[in-house]
């Protein structure tokens, strides 16, 4: 159907980021592809150490599985996007393949073993997150294809990770955000990923930061140099959410909080993190 | 390459009826509701998918009916807040709403009692913060939610009697 439309047909997904964004003129698509009505494509399943989530799995029901509960950090993003009225439509693969610099799902999968499968007429591939989020609202999809499963590793024992938001109030996107994902030896990080979000034209990972804290103790110093690199890889905008610097500061903050939260969670320790509102 | 489509059938039950409509694809589920069902107690705020003032239930949960179009409430089931009240008597969530003052100039109270409706459904003892998080996706620019609160809570009480 895609191919016979041609490029100005757009797939509509749970729809929370494009009608808004059609209202508003920013996306005018000369046709829409209701995706809703397709059934077996909302799903979560766990299977040779991953998840595999349905495209059009909603927020809502991700929030509320066992399963995602898994992976902490993935629930503290769909349990903190938007509003239950949002999270009951919006979508993982809409999310993923709308691509908005301050989407929460990109930012949090970065942080983990990620490969988007995309399906078109020439047959199904594998793409990993990383590869598949080209720039702001652009990704690896042609236009004749869509996401048909998001499939995320589940991280190895002793790891823990954290989503931190921070939002004027809950409809809004972020502010900033930043995602952090770890995995301990004692009280050495054996491995770490840190990605930024809503402060460049796509998630930005962190790269500086993982040799620093790699095979080394989380103690301040080391935190400290990562909220370093942190503040350093982050390319914010200024706007109406807030100035370039301001939002600089807070994802540092928001980066060690996140570190801090990883580690105690990695240990084994329920912590309940939640999006922070001004 | 298909022309534009003039309208779509569909076939929506709203408020316990079955409705049989013909919609063009770009009108929005609130729209439907209001201008074509004369069923204006579903608020039009923002219609940025903000504020909340449009929610009402559709197959049991709270969505935007301003972030949707009406072809895509095909085959399902929706409640607005003429759909709450019951055989003349008011459902207890409008009563607590009332009882607890949990409104003032009335534009967001739908929507908020539709989130209620979405959580208490769910959730038969909801805490303060469960409360305070069903209902963040309503504005309210009168209240300042505490009563909204109350009110909810109340509701939760009330509704364990029954």
């Amino acid at each position: 159907m895609l191919s016979q439309l041609g490029e100005e047909a757009k797939l509509l997904a749970g729809g929370q980021s494009l009608i808004p964004l059609m209202k508003l003129r920013f996306a005018n698509p000369k046709h829409l592809v209701d995706l809703n009505f397709i059934s077996g494509t909302s799903y979560i399943k766990e299977e040779n150490g991953g998840l595999r989530f349905g495209p059009m799995t909603r927020h809502a029901e991700i929030e509320a599985s066992s399963q995602a509960a898994k992976i902490p950090i993935v629930r503290d993003c769909a349990a903190g996007i938007a509003d239950v009225q949002v999270r009951n439509r919006g979508t993982i693969g809409g999310s993923l393949a709308e691509a908005d610099p301050s989407g929460d799902w990109a930012a949090v999968l970065m942080t983990l073993q990620t490969d988007v499968r995309c399906l078109g007429p020439k047959g199904e591939r594998t793409v990993p997150l990383a590869n598949f989020i080209k720039d702001a609202y652009t990704t690896e999809l042609a236009h004749d294809e869509l996401v048909s499963e998001v499939i995320v590793r589940i991280p190895a024992k002793n790891s823990g990770g954290a989503y931190l938001a921070f939002k004027r109030s809950a409809p809004v996107y972020p502010t900033a955000s930043a995602a952090v994902q770890l995995t301990m030896d004692g009280d050495t990080c054996r491995d770490v990923a840190i990605v930024l979000g809503c402060v460049g034209l796509t998630p930005i990972k962190v790269k500086e930061a993982e040799p620093m804290l790699r095979g080394v103790q989380i103690n301040d110093k080391a935190i400290s140099a990562a909220v370093e690199s942190a503040h350093a890889a982050a390319d914010p905008q200024s706007d109406m959410r807030g100035s370039a610097e301001y939002k600089r500061t807070l994802v540092g903050a928001l980066v060690k909080r996140a570190i801090e939260i990883a580690v105690r969670r990695a240990r084994g320790e329920q912590v309940e993190v939640s999006h922070i509102y001004a | 390459m298909p022309d534009t489509i003039q309208s779509v059938a569909i076939k929506v039950n709203v408020n316990g009826k079955p409705r049989s409509l013909k919609v063009e694809p770009r009108m929005l589920l609130v729209e439907m509701l209001r201008e074509a069902l004369d069923l204006t107690g579903t608020h039009v705020g923002c219609d940025t998918t903000y504020c909340g003032a449009c929610t009402v239930l559709m197959n049991g949960a709270a969505v935007k009916s301003c972030t949707m179009f009406a072809v895509q409430a095909d085959g399902a089931e929706i409640t607005t807040v003429e759909g709450l009240e019951r055989d003349g008597q008011l459902h207890p969530i409008q009563k607590a709403f009332g009882d607890a003052y949990g409104l003032q100039c009335g534009y967001c109270t739908p929507g908020l009692m539709l989130s209620a409706h979405h959580l208490l459904s769910r959730n038969q003892q909801p805490s303060e913060k469960d409360i305070r998080k069903a209902i963040a996706g309503n504005t309210c620019r009168c209240t300042g939610y505490q009563n909204v609160l109350k009110a909810i809570q109340l509701a939760a009480q009330n509704m364990k009697g029954a």
